[in-house]
């Protein structure tokens, strides 16, 4: 395990006041904030910055932390020394399994350890795990027809001398058919563990859709584009075309122009109400690269008189 | 690593959460969630507190202002002022997905 420099985290100086860490923070949460940055690594300098505030804004931990932060530096391999907390009382806002969960591995041996220890000693009481919260990304196909699909969680662990580390839980979750973008599913005790026989909490997984080539989705409805030749969106026709929902046929009307929306009723996601299926036409130009198509084209240009600048 | 068999959960919408429910898993107390949702920042505040119910956007929502409160020290209704720019900017840009146009 390493050692994690959190004033360097933050950027702020040994001495910082908490204003000034405060400042900091807030100036790296904007940048990071997992609604807003587009940065890869967004979601783990997230949670570093947030570790780093809790300890620096909070003037216990600050100080064992800094008692710590003599004998090693940023990076360097670390262990807990025993009683490294002696003298320190962590009283103020607490960090329940649910923060652990959060944090990492670093914060969760000191922290983990000297709450837990506080709670053996001086705290014998039950209280409810606390509820955890994880985003999940699915396919379109699986929103269609229903999934299991795999979803690992790092849980805070207690060892029998009360040191904490974070341990994988993977969890097999079925993904109802009809689930929509944003949805959550609740799954009832996969949270945190309760302390003293308390219960679990609950995990909510926040659904979302990975990005799919072919369709995009609204809300129930679901778009896709397709490409017709000129002659089939001037004559009509019907294509057979692939869908989530299995293949269709579908009847272009003659005299379609390129974005005239086809609509395929409650083909789009399934539900109580099912969503609405979209194909937008896109009328698709065939090369003029051969002197057979050069002349067609000719021959179009001569015979029928048309300006679609007209037509506007 | 341990596996277990697969759990069919409850999906919110389908299923609400009760204000208990609801707070515990915002971590945050019954009031904060009563105080926002009397003043208009979440949810609707017609209801009687003990039969409000809670769904998937106003979860979202309500973890989004709490994030803005604590990380920034923010007034809730600055918080809740965000919140909505968040949701008009997601609503946007799925409207831009729809019409096949990237939204970044």
């Amino acid at each position: 395990m390493e050692f994690k420099d959190y004033y360097q985290t933050l950027g702020v100086d040994r001495d910082a006041a908490i204003p000034d860490i405060k400042k900091a923070y807030r100036k790296l949460a904007r940048k990071y904030h997992p609604d807003i940055s587009k940065e890869p690594d967004a979601a783990l300098r997230m949670q570093e910055i947030n570790e780093a505030k809790a300890v620096l804004t909070d003037p216990e931990k600050r100080a064992a932390y800094d008692q710590l932060g003599e004998r090693y530096h940023g990076g360097e391999d670390f262990r807990p020394p025993p009683d490294w907390d002696a003298g320190f009382e962590f009283s103020g806002g607490g960090f329940e399994d649910a923060d652990l969960g959060e944090f990492s591995d670093f914060f969760a041996n000191l922290f983990g350890h000297a709450g837990r220890a506080r709670s053996r000693t001086h705290r014998a009481y039950q209280m409810r795990g606390g509820d955890r919260h994880a985003r999940i990304f699915i396919d379109l196909d699986d929103a269609y027809h229903g999934a299991t699909r795999s979803v690992t969680l790092h849980v805070p662990q207690a060892d029998p001398q009360g040191h904490v580390t974070l341990r994988e839980h993977t969890l097999k979750v079925h993904i109802p058919e009809g689930i929509t973008e944003g949805q959550h599913i609740r799954l009832a005790g996969q949270g945190q563990p309760g302390v003293g026989g308390g219960e679990p909490g609950d995990l909510y997984l926040e659904v979302h859709f990975k990005p799919n080539p072919d369709y995009r989705v609204e809300g129930r409805d679901v778009f896709a584009t397709l490409p017709v030749a000129p002659w089939e969106a001037a004559l009509g026709t019907t294509i057979d075309v692939p869908t989530p929902a299995g293949q269709v046929l579908l009847k272009v009307p003659k005299g379609s122009q390129g974005g005239r929306k086809l609509r395929l009723k409650g083909r789009g996601l399934p539900g109580a109400e099912p969503g609405n299926l979209y194909f937008v036409l896109e009328v698709v130009l065939p090369p003029a690269n051969t002197d057979q198509a050069r002349k067609l084209y000719e021959s179009m240009a001569r015979d029928m008189p048309f300006n679609p600048r007209q037509t506007r | 690593m341990v596996e277990y068999n697969a759990i069919k959960g409850e999906v919110l919408d389908e299923a609400s959460l009760t204000l208990e429910e609801f707070a515990r898993a915002c971590s945050v107390k019954r009031h904060w969630v009563v105080e926002r949702v009397k003043s208009g920042m979440l949810g609707n505040g017609t209801r009687y507190a003990s039969r409000w119910r809670f769904t998937s956007p106003d979860l979202t929502r309500a973890r989004r202002l709490r994030q803005m409160e604590f990380d920034f020290d923010a007034e809730p209704e600055l918080a809740a002022l965000v919140a909505d720019l968040f949701e008009e900017v997601e609503r946007l840009r799925g409207r831009l997905r729809a019409a096949g146009l990237k939204s970044e």
